[in-house]
């Protein structure tokens, strides 16, 4: 990305907000050199967990502090963010991080997806196709997959070094053997180039494929873990199945109730109570139903200051 | 002679602080031959085991084992302290097996029974899930549980029933050597005689080779060939497994042949 500043990379600069003065994304430069240096690390070993200094971050940890860590340490003046929650731009983890950089770096912010150049993502992939140059940042609670399967982290460290899965193998065989199908349904398991098995994150299943190929820079932040690990460009991503149970992604057997789309993935939404309920796209910035407040005229970018008024569908 | 071993170990020895827990031990083994490891309990017997199955590294000594040439390797004796990691790894989970004394500490008792047999195929590789099943089916056959007990839990069986499933599950990968440890100690005396039957005509139609630690005689006559006395850490006697306890030649092996209680 374009980096913080013209000048030197360590000289800070300073954001002038009232009586709070912040570095440039909040961190210091110190520590977004430190985690730039990690992210190179983790994308030239697709899928590894790479341990760094996570800090303290203003928000509590299950927010998104590993996300935000490497947003801040990548994010430049040119720079045009979106950030989601569970696909939506207008729930309250979305508003409060975008917000956070609004007034710690002044960038751009946005809700459409093709107009970022940084989309930091918790719980979903944007439904719209990424392209080169752009960069997905997703929050990641638990980046061990093999968490509750292996309890020592020695251990699993090890599994990871000599890539040693089958445990992961017998959780998928212990599904079909009890359920009748890998229950598996979100932070679905995934084999990155070959070789690393990776969490990819609680996104749901459906979004599993979009992980593999994408032509967009994919990185994994843990803040409370403290590992950082990414997805580069074109990069094969499998979702591990068995050869007679292969891997498939949700299907719902209607549209989206506002915008009819019949591809993207869906929420229950209860609308009254009686009973009530319909399904709506995930990813507000896909849907095209007509309860989507959209500023019409300026390509939906936002400026510095705030967050979009009302993104959130009113039916 | 030497081209046929399969397991050398010469001057075996594991150290607790000061204290030997077994030490100076040297045997071969060769391809389909039992050995039982006898003493009573201190006597250093589960450490020997846990120091040739690689679970416990040596102190002093070596140990040699014939590994069958692959990938990750040449074949041939080769002493077990050189292999990398991961060949060790491999190795324990494909040639060797290893049956712990409980059951418990053997499986994975949180996933069935059938996942627990096809554990090694899968880490293996196997990604097919019918094969996988047919598979465990059939193990669970040869060791004489029912295949449609396949997706129970291992706690839903009873001890024996759970020690022929650490059988069925270490078995899967057809090792060459198999470690037991006390494989019958934990269970009442009429299953203890259908276990070791089942365990002799496996042994038998698989040819493996077993290390046997038990403080049973009767378990030694039964399956071993040849026997290890150990006292205090050190082999006070070894040889042909009749010969020791018709004609036990040390003073302990013969206070231990003569204090076997009998009916």
């Amino acid at each position: 990305m374009t980096g913080p500043s013209a000048s030197t990379p360590l000289e800070p600069s300073a954001i002038h907000q009232g009586e709070h003065d912040y570095n440039f994304g909040f961190l210091d430069e110190q520590t977004k050199r430190h985690i730039r240096r990690a992210l190179l690390k983790a994308v030239a070993i697709p899928g590894c967990q790479v341990p760094f200094g996570g800090r303290e971050m203003p928000l509590p940890y299950g927010w998104g502090t590993g996300g935000i860590q490497v947003t801040a340490s990548l994010i430049g003046r040119e720079d045009v963010l979106k950030v989601i929650d569970q696909g939506a731009d207008g729930t309250v983890n979305a508003v409060n991080i975008r917000r956070f950089f609004a007034r710690t770096t002044s960038v751009r912010t946005t809700t459409r997806t093709e107009l970022a150049s940084i989309i930091q993502t918790r719980h979903r992939i944007p439904e719209k196709a990424l392209h080169e140059g752009q960069i997905l940042v997703f929050q990641v609670p638990m980046p061990e997959p093999l968490f509750r399967l292996e309890p020592r982290r020695a251990e699993t460290i090890k599994l990871h070094s000599l890539a040693e899965y089958g445990l992961m193998s017998v959780r998928l065989y212990e599904d079909i053997a009890q359920l009748g199908a890998i229950s598996r349904t979100y932070d679905y398991p995934v084999q990155v180039n070959g070789r690393y098995l990776m969490s990819p994150s609680p996104i749901p299943k459906f979004d599993n494929p979009k992980l593999h190929m994408s032509p967009a820079l994919q990185l994994f932040g843990a803040g409370r873990e403290k590992r950082l690990y990414a997805v580069p460009p074109y990069t094969p991503v499998r979702s591990l199945a068995f050869d007679d149970h292969p891997f498939e992604v949700q299907r719902w057997d209607q549209a989206c109730g506002l915008c009819g789309s019949a591809v993207s993935f869906l929420d229950e939404v209860v609308i009254d109570d009686a009973g009530g309920r319909m399904f709506v796209c995930s990813d507000t910035d896909h849907c095209s139903g007509p309860g989507i407040a959209r500023d019409p005229q300026s390509a939906e970018t936002l400026a510095p200051s705030g967050a979009p008024a009302s993104l959130v569908p009113s039916p | 002679m030497s081209d046929d071993l399969l397991l050398s170990v010469r001057g075996a020895g594991k150290r607790y602080g000061s204290r030997w827990a077994c030490r100076n031990v040297s045997f071969d083994l060769h391809p389909g031959e039992v050995l039982a490891v006898v003493g009573e309990s201190g006597s250093g017997k589960t450490t020997l085991l846990k120091l040739l199955s690689m679970r416990l590294a040596l102190d002093e000594g070596s140990v040699h084992y014939a590994a069958r040439p692959d990938g990750s390797g040449p074949g041939g004796l080769r002493d077990l302290a050189d292999l990398s990691e991961a060949r060790q790894r491999m190795l324990s989970r494909t040639e060797w097996g290893f049956v712990d004394q409980n059951p418990r500490d053997g499986l994975r008792m949180a996933v069935s029974a059938g996942a627990n047999v096809a554990e090694r195929l899968m880490v293996l590789g196997a990604e097919h899930y019918g094969r996988l099943r047919d598979e465990a089916r059939d193990w669970m056959g040869r060791v004489e549980l029912a295949g449609d007990r396949i997706d129970d839990m291992p706690s839903e069986f009873s001890g024996g029933m759970q020690q022929r499933l650490q059988i069925a599950r270490n078995l899967v990968t057809r090792p060459r050597l198999v470690f037991m440890d006390e494989p019958t100690s934990g269970l009442d005396v009429s299953v203890q005689a259908r276990l070791l039957d089942l365990l002799r005509s496996l042994v038998d139609d698989l040819g493996l080779a077993c290390v046997v630690v038990t403080h049973d005689l009767a378990v030694a006559r039964l399956l071993a060939h040849r026997m290890l006395v150990m006292k205090d850490g050190a082999v006070v006697e070894s040889g042909l497994t009749d010969r020791v306890l018709d004609d036990p030649h040390h003073p302990y092996t013969q206070l231990l042949v003569s204090s076997v209680l009998m009916p």
